[in-house]
């Protein structure tokens, strides 16, 4: 059976609550994906058994920012340095800061802007 | 007398491919295609290594790592673009992140085509590799020879 | 106590095939802290979306990564499938599951065969590649491709496969379980083998599940859990027992993927047995408008993929989570405290694809 996703919008503010509440029950965090479109919508992704449910959360497109749940759970130090990079949101307490040096790219933030057309120089030929 | 025409060795980077044309790289030297039997030795050591094979486009954090590879080899020296994004960029083009194929930083000597390159091709690839080694060696020699 | 020092491991070293680098903090020989970087082969191609309409995007999808290409491109597909409300037919679900098995014996053997080479049995190696190149011929002879299959679609799969050939292909595949049962015997058994994997990385239950461990990672770790089983493509029709085991050291992930491959030589016996008639393509009229995630199981362990439609013919984010990403925190977990020399080791026996986890 594939389980019905089950989306819990919530306050930016409740996130650690939220999350601490998912490390209690014993779910596993699956993955956080950040989405731009005239804001940033961020998914943090859990699973337990045969159940998988998202907590969505939006921020602002300018000076976003978001506490991190590297307390609950480490393994998410990964996923908010690479949302770091790439759309440019702050974590606030990352147990593990790259400071931006996670992925080197050549664009700096290159998701911040949706449907942005990267043109000249870039590609050679 | 050609002292190279045998056992060239070969070290591999990835520059920023998908892995496809990496482990078809690697398919080569195992049974089936056992690129050994010409002598072709895979190292992990630039300096002891003739040809580089590299897959896989380049993008700004690689391209450091490729230089030095480059230049701590030996001369005379061949490198070997293998597979379309080592060409051109391939499917990867247009990605923001990419500074287009590895002519981009070295000077490439040898292109092999395909997505994923098949281990034939890259076999025939390498083979063309030794005979440019070849000429490269002669004309290192004629040069010493005239200074 | 010893003086503590610096150890840079990659991007290029011989270990690895691809590029990764890892500074390796070690105090006498034991390694301490260890630190990745990533970015040598980032290519952003998810963002790739805004200029290549949802059709073209599944042959980007499917080279996310070489390895377990066909998946990805089947993952992609159900996700925007999904989202667009799209029945695929029965046949094309079958085939889709052949494939996606055929990716695991392939990638899984490939595995072993870099893992027998990292702890330096290089006929082991060759061993396994030997018969990798038969599961190839399958996948050559039912998509063209050997590496990249391009046959996924949206709607279904790009090519069908007669039962003729879908017959004579589960007869090239029993051979090679054949050859297989008796390499399996070797990694099972053999001295050197055990003295070089069993007891190294150890990542316990708990560790594992909390640090987000997926696939054979998380399944040596003692966790029953396969993404098989919600049934997606045909699997809903199969039975799958996920592989278990609960030493929690390398061994253990070892021989979960070695018990993985047998798994996948009878699923492919049983789908060629099994595959019903019909059409193998519906088309698809309109665009995705909506989102959806889609979790599969690859090689390496689950993956996601994030579909979100706009209505229009670009999507607005396409994402995928790969299992090698969800593995990196419980690799650094397990590099910390071991032997300087079991590092390359270590890092194999998550299945590393670094082209996966940078996209």
């Amino acid at each position: 059976m594939i389980p019905e996703q089950v989306i819990h919008d919530i306050e930016p503010a409740a996130l650690r609550e939220r999350t601490a509440a998912y490390r209690r029950d014993g779910w596993r965090l699956v993955q956080i994906c950040s989405t731009t479109l005239d804001v940033f919508e961020l998914s943090y992704s859990f699973t337990r058994d045969d159940r998988f449910e998202h907590l969505r959360l939006r921020l602002p497109l300018e000076g976003a920012q978001v506490d991190s749940i590297t307390e609950e759970y480490f393994g998410a130090f990964a996923y908010e340095n690479e949302i770091h990079d790439l759309f440019g949101i702050r974590f606030d307490g990352l147990k593990l800061d790259y400071l931006g040096n996670f992925f080197k790219t050549s664009v700096s933030k290159p998701f911040a802007t949706s449907m942005c057309v990267v043109t000249g120089g870039k590609n050679n030929g | 007398m050609s002292f190279l025409k045998r056992s060239p060795w070969i070290v591999h980077y990835d520059g920023a491919s998908c892995n496809g044309c990496d482990i078809e790289v690697l398919a080569c030297l195992t049974p089936r295609y056992d690129v050994e039997r010409f002598g072709v030795v895979n190292t992990g050591n630039p300096k002891h290594a003739d040809i580089l094979l590299i897959t896989g486009y380049i993008n700004e954090q690689s391209q450091p790592v490729v230089k030095a590879i480059y230049e701590q080899m030996p001369e005379p020296r061949v490198v070997v673009a293998v597979g379309i994004c080592a060409t051109s960029g391939g499917i990867f083009r247009e990605c923001y992140n990419t500074k287009g194929g590895v002519d981009s930083t070295i000077p490439v000597d040898v292109y092999v085509p395909g997505c994923a390159a098949r281990p034939e091709s890259i076999i025939d690839g390498v083979v063309k590799a030794i005979a440019v080694l070849e000429e490269k060696h002669l004309a290192m020699k004629k040069a010493r020879a005239a200074s | 106590m010893g003086e503590r020092t610096v150890i840079p491991f990659g991007p290029q070293h011989p270990v690895l095939p691809e590029p990764i680098h890892i500074d390796l903090v070690v105090e006498d020989e034991h390694v301490v802290e260890a630190i990745p970087s990533f970015g040598f082969i980032h290519r952003g191609l998810e963002k790739l979306v805004e200029k290549k309409d949802f059709h073209e995007f599944t042959y980007v999808a499917e080279r996310v990564c070489g390895i377990c290409s066909y998946i990805h491109g089947m993952g992609y597909c159900q996700a925007v499938e999904t989202v667009m409300n799209i029945q695929i037919p029965p046949r094309a679900k079958w085939l889709r599951t052949f494939w996606c098995e055929l990716s695991r014996a392939h990638s899984h053997l490939l595995w072993a065969g870099l893992l027998a080479d990292a702890f330096g049995f290089e006929n082991l190696f060759m061993q396994c590649w030997r018969i990798r190149e038969t599961v190839l011929d399958v996948i050559e002879e039912t998509t063209g491709g050997r590496v990249i299959f391009g046959s996924a679609k949206i709607g279904g799969v790009r090519r069908d496969v007669d039962n003729d050939t879908l017959k004579r292909c589960a007869v090239k595949i029993a051979s090679a379980a054949a050859e297989f049962e008796e390499l399996k015997k070797v990694f099972r058994d053999d001295y050197s083998v055990k003295q070089r994997l069993c007891g190294i990385g150890m990542l316990s239950r708990d560790d594992a599940w909390t640090l987000g461990a997926v696939g054979p990672t998380l399944r040596g770790s003692g966790v029953r859990t396969d993404t098989r089983l919600e049934g997606y493509a045909a699997y809903n029709e199969l039975k799958i027992e996920p592989i278990v085991e609960t030493a929690c050291d390398s061994y253990a992930r070892c021989m979960v993927r070695m018990h993985e491959v047998t798994q996948s030589f009878d699923l492919i016996q049983e789908i060629a047995a099994r595959t019903p008639e019909g059409p193998v393509f519906e088309k698809p009229s309109g665009y995705p408008n909506g989102e959806y995630f889609a979790r599969l199981e690859q090689p390496r362990g689950e993956v996601i993929y994030y579909v979100k439609g706009n209505g229009t013919k670009n999507l607005s984010r396409f994402r995928v989570r790969t299992p090698t990403f969800a593995n990196i925190p419980p690799l650094l977990h397990m590099l910390q405290g071991c032997e300087l020399a079991d590092v390359g080791l270590i890092v194999l026996t998550i299945d590393p694809c670094i082209s996966c986890a940078e996209r």
